[in-house]
């Protein structure tokens, strides 16, 4: 008998903690019977959520005692408001002084929520603040992006200022959205009802490849929780020579790709024979190639 | 906006869970918050909802549920998107079952 797959994109935030956390452990902070809404959603005429959309609380991953956040994409697109935003931080606060062994952010998100503006900017500068204080206190923090909405905005720069980024195929990783760029540099430019151009920019595998992400799995809960868990308790190094060594590769990487128009240039450059093929490849046969091409680089 | 409340006659046993929360927020959808709350034997709705001037379908769909689900002592606070009644009942169902699961 097949068993079902447990599709990670499909589930609701509360349902994918669940699914990742050991059965029972999680115990919720400013949990929906709170009520702390977002205080400028009413102001507009807009409905508010009881959680605001994001569930934050701790847990266990095979008994390994994690803080996690996850983003509820259905509610305003993941965007981060005013209370969002603050229950994030707080959470990435608390890492830093209880010290569990990871912090898992699930993100789910179109970026700020334009409704809150200036209160949804602030919030983003808060978060990444708080993320790397976090690691500063030697806490890991792992993002998991395999939602519909990807990863965008200032969540896309919090992600990258995070020890480890995971995703699946279906996850998307970038500052600026396509209907963004189609609008502010014309369709010539960038389609964005181009599905397979938009995964060939911005999608997970593109991401994987040029070494934005560490971690590319199937759409499974199973498979997201493996990953988490081999990187529970492993911080990187958040230090200067940490970062030098970050902008040296952004710097030999602009010097080898600058000229590539599409990704599929990318891709035929990093060494891939068949690069037309990469985006039909399931997970695992993605990962034999990743590893393929790292074998052949050392 | 408009903010709806109503008042019904409790008719079976308290739920066994302190609250459950079904749904999400969105366009032609809605989150049902449902909880234990000490109301002398009777149900209470609240109801926010992005779409004026349903009330009484409001009433008639919650009066079905609250019929359907034999409960007292339960609150039910209702953001709402634009859902229709088919939605709202089973979003209601779903919250009733989980608040009424005592193993999880």
């Amino acid at each position: 008998m097949r068993v079902a797959r447990h599709s990670f994109y499909e589930a609701t935030a509360r349902r994918r903690v669940d699914g990742l956390l050991d059965q029972n452990s999680f115990r919720e902070f400013c949990g929906p019977a709170a009520r702390i809404v977002s205080p400028h959603l009413p102001a507009l005429g807009m409905p508010v959520a009881f959680d605001d959309g994001v569930v934050v609380g701790e847990g266990t991953i095979d008994g390994r005692k994690v803080l996690i956040a996850a983003q509820e994409g259905g509610f305003m697109g993941g965007a981060v408001g005013e209370v969002h935003g603050a229950k994030i931080t707080g959470l990435l606060e608390r890492a830093a002084d209880v010290k569990p062994e990871a912090v898992v952010l699930l993100l789910d998100t179109g970026g700020v929520r334009l409704h809150e503006a200036n209160a949804g900017l602030v919030a983003m500068g808060e978060i990444q603040r708080a993320a790397l204080s976090a690691r500063h206190a030697g806490v890991p923090v792992i993002v998991a992006i395999g939602g519909k909405n990807g990863c965008y905005g200032g969540m896309s720069i919090v992600a990258r200022s995070c020890d480890w980024i995971i995703a699946s195929e279906e996850g998307r990783l970038s500052i600026s959205g396509p209907e963004v760029i189609e609008t502010v540099e014309g369709i010539e430019e960038f389609d964005a009802q181009d599905r397979a151009l938009v995964w060939r920019t911005m999608g997970a595998k593109h991401r994987r490849l040029i070494g934005e992400i560490d971690a590319l799995v199937a759409d499974d809960m199973g498979a997201f929780r493996s990953a988490i868990l081999n990187f529970v308790g492993r911080p990187r190094p958040l230090d200067l020579d940490a970062l030098e060594a970050e902008h040296a590769m952004l710097s030999r990487r602009l010097e080898r790709f600058w000229d590539c128009a599409d990704g599929r240039d990318v891709w035929a450059r990093l060494g891939i024979n068949d690069p037309a093929a990469v985006p039909a490849l399931d997970a695992d046969s993605f990962n034999g190639l990743v590893g393929a091409l790292e074998g052949g680089r050392s | 906006m408009e903010h709806l409340e109503f008042d019904y006659d409790g008719t079976g046993a308290k739920p066994a869970r302190a609250f459950a929360l079904a749904g999400v927020v969105g366009s032609g959808n809605l989150e049902v918050l449902i909880e234990a709350a000490d109301l002398g034997g009777r149900c209470a709705a609240v109801v926010d909802t992005s779409v004026r001037g349903y009330g009484e379908t409001w009433r008639q769909v919650l009066a079905d549920f609250f019929a359907r689900h034999a409960m007292s002592d339960v609150r039910v606070s209702i953001n709402d998107g634009g859902a229709t009644p088919a939605v709202v009942s089973l979003r209601l169902d779903q919250a009733a079952a989980e608040i009424k699961d005592a193993s999880a």
